[in-house]
């Protein structure tokens, strides 16, 4: 009990301490997660809508395939992520590995599949739904896949919620390809294995609880924006 | 069905029980990653495992991780290597008995092409101040190590802190680990000479530095936790294992470790 008092204590003071190292941290691994979210929404939307839209011959086992690297181990994309970018690997020269972009790509492998997965999932009886009245409004292409993944919005911001949650908490990956080097590519996660490792419980408690704070922060802001979105929906409809 | 649910039960009830029974048969021993990786205890540890019917649990982490443990009563005895440190620790009480076992010196290995020119350093410290000056990358320990403690030493008696420079990485992590880093960065590092030696066919780094002075020694000491202030130390187990590591037949194998795979032995027993 002393010890969870403690980190609370500790948590506060690390967060209005103007500690700088506490700050890069949190800001490494805010820009770390959101750069790979943001990149893996990027690709996995588009490529989740058109899945979820269409039917083609080989889509099953291509669903299967997506399906399956959701449950990737982040510590094998790691692993690869390693191996390739080592000097001893094909991209060596190139010199990512120990810096914040081999985080960011590792992260990227491990949610993207999340993202194409779920996103595919949310249109998929959405576009099923409408697929009448957009053939009768004459509605095709872009505009089609753009309104199909409007009309999933909910669950396709649970989707991206998903997939930020498995970036935020992953530790393996990043620990392997960033190296958990102070002041450059220790983040969150990493900074409470070190933390805990030197035995000190305390700092890294008051950590886990900024994370967790943030996490929820996160969280929070996402889930408020879907219930504006909504609120505005029905106003409309209200409205008219 | 309900046969079933019955005899799952009684399994997982088992388990759990037998889980739960205390096993004075049970040494955990708190070691460095440089012992550890040195490989030294796989010699070491069977043979005691077998001389006295004790199993040891080994768990390796940076000497100021280790007596931490030891201070939290969650190791019976440790096998670390930062004197100052171990001083404190027994000072304030947490250890029982004392003894150093081993030493070797630390080296400083860099790559191949030493592009600070540390080949020609006379000593360590010299060394230390042309990575300063050259801006080489330098990988540290950064885990309150006794490595990682000696390197803050030799820093401060060349009156240099390099801790937030561009070409000094900080990185928490054993001496393995660190020791792969500085090789995938081409850096120098701080090292003990075992764990070097037992790494240099995946390294292409280099032992450029060899001091002996007294400053690059490395003595490595055993620790029994005191076992009045945690109930659980297995004083028993404790006081076999610090007997036999400080026995004449012990002595040896330490002497002898490593004669033959690296020409030179990795530690010596003065």
């Amino acid at each position: 009990m002393e010890s969870i008092l403690n980190a609370f204590l500790e948590a506060f003071k690390l967060v209005f301490s103007f500690d700088n190292e506490i700050y890069g941290i949190i800001g490494l691994t805010l820009t770390v997660t959101i750069l790979s979210t943001a990149v893996a929404s990027l690709i996995g939307l588009p490529v989740g809508v058109l899945l979820g839209s269409r039917n083609f011959r080989s889509k099953k086992l291509f669903m299967r395939v997506v399906n399956t690297f959701m449950g990737l181990p982040p510590v094998v994309a790691g692993l690869v992520v390693y191996i390739v970018f080592s000097s001893s690997g094909p991209f060596g020269k190139a010199r990512i590995l120990f810096t914040p972009l081999a985080m960011i790509i590792a992260q990227i492998i491990i949610i993207l599949p999340v993202v194409i997965g779920l996103t595919e999932a949310a249109s998929r009886t959405k576009a099923l739904t409408i697929e009448e009245t957009l053939r009768g409004l004459q509605i095709k292409g872009i505009k089609k896949y753009t309104l199909v993944l409007h009309e999933s919005r909910y669950a396709v911001v649970s989707a991206l919620l998903t997939a930020y949650g498995r970036a935020i908490s992953e530790v393996g990956a990043v620990m392997m390809v960033g190296g958990n080097i102070q002041y450059r590519t220790r983040v969150m996660t990493t900074a409470i294995v070190l933390e805990t490792s030197k035995g000190n419980f305390d700092r890294a408690l008051a950590l886990g609880l900024i994370l967790l704070f943030i996490s929820f922060v996160i969280n929070s802001i996402m889930q408020i924006f879907q219930e504006v979105k909504q609120q505005q929906y029905e106003n409309n409809f209200a409205g008219n | 069905m309900k046969k079933f649910k019955l005899i799952f039960i009684l399994i997982t009830l088992s388990f759990l029980l037998s889980s739960c029974s205390k096993n004075n048969n049970i040494i955990t021993l708190a070691t460095t990653t440089s012992v550890y990786d040195s490989g030294i205890l796989n010699d070491i540890i069977p043979l005691f495992e077998k001389n006295t019917g004790f199993s040891v649990r080994v768990i390796a982490q940076g000497s100021g991780q280790a007596l931490k443990t030891g201070e939290k009563g969650d190791a019976d005895v440790l096998f670390v290597h930062s004197r100052q440190d171990e001083e404190n620790f027994m000072q304030k009480g947490f250890g029982e008995k004392r003894a150093e076992i081993m030493s070797n010196h630390f080296i400083i290995a860099g790559p191949q092409n030493d592009p600070a020119g540390v080949k020609h350093a006379k000593n360590a410290l010299t060394a230390l101040t042309l990575i300063n000056k050259s801006n080489a990358a330098f990988v540290s320990r950064g885990d309150q190590s006794g490595t990682h403690k000696k390197e803050m030493i030799l820093w401060d008696m060349i009156d240099i802190k390099p801790f937030a420079e561009k070409w000094y990485f900080s990185a928490g992590k054993g001496m393995a680990d660190v020791l792969m880093m500085a090789d995938e960065m081409n850096a120098y590092v701080l090292s003990d000479k075992a764990t070097f030696l037992a790494m240099q066919d995946r390294l292409k780094l280099k032992i450029l530095v060899y001091d002996y002075s007294e400053y690059m020694k490395n003595p490595y000491s055993i620790i029994i936790v005191n076992s009045q202030k945690h109930k659980n130390i297995n004083k028993q187990g404790a006081q076999k294992f610090f007997d036999f590591m400080t026995s004449e037949k012990v002595r040896n194998i330490i002497n002898e470790f490593g004669k033959q795979q690296y020409g030179e032995s990795l530690f010596v027993c003065d």
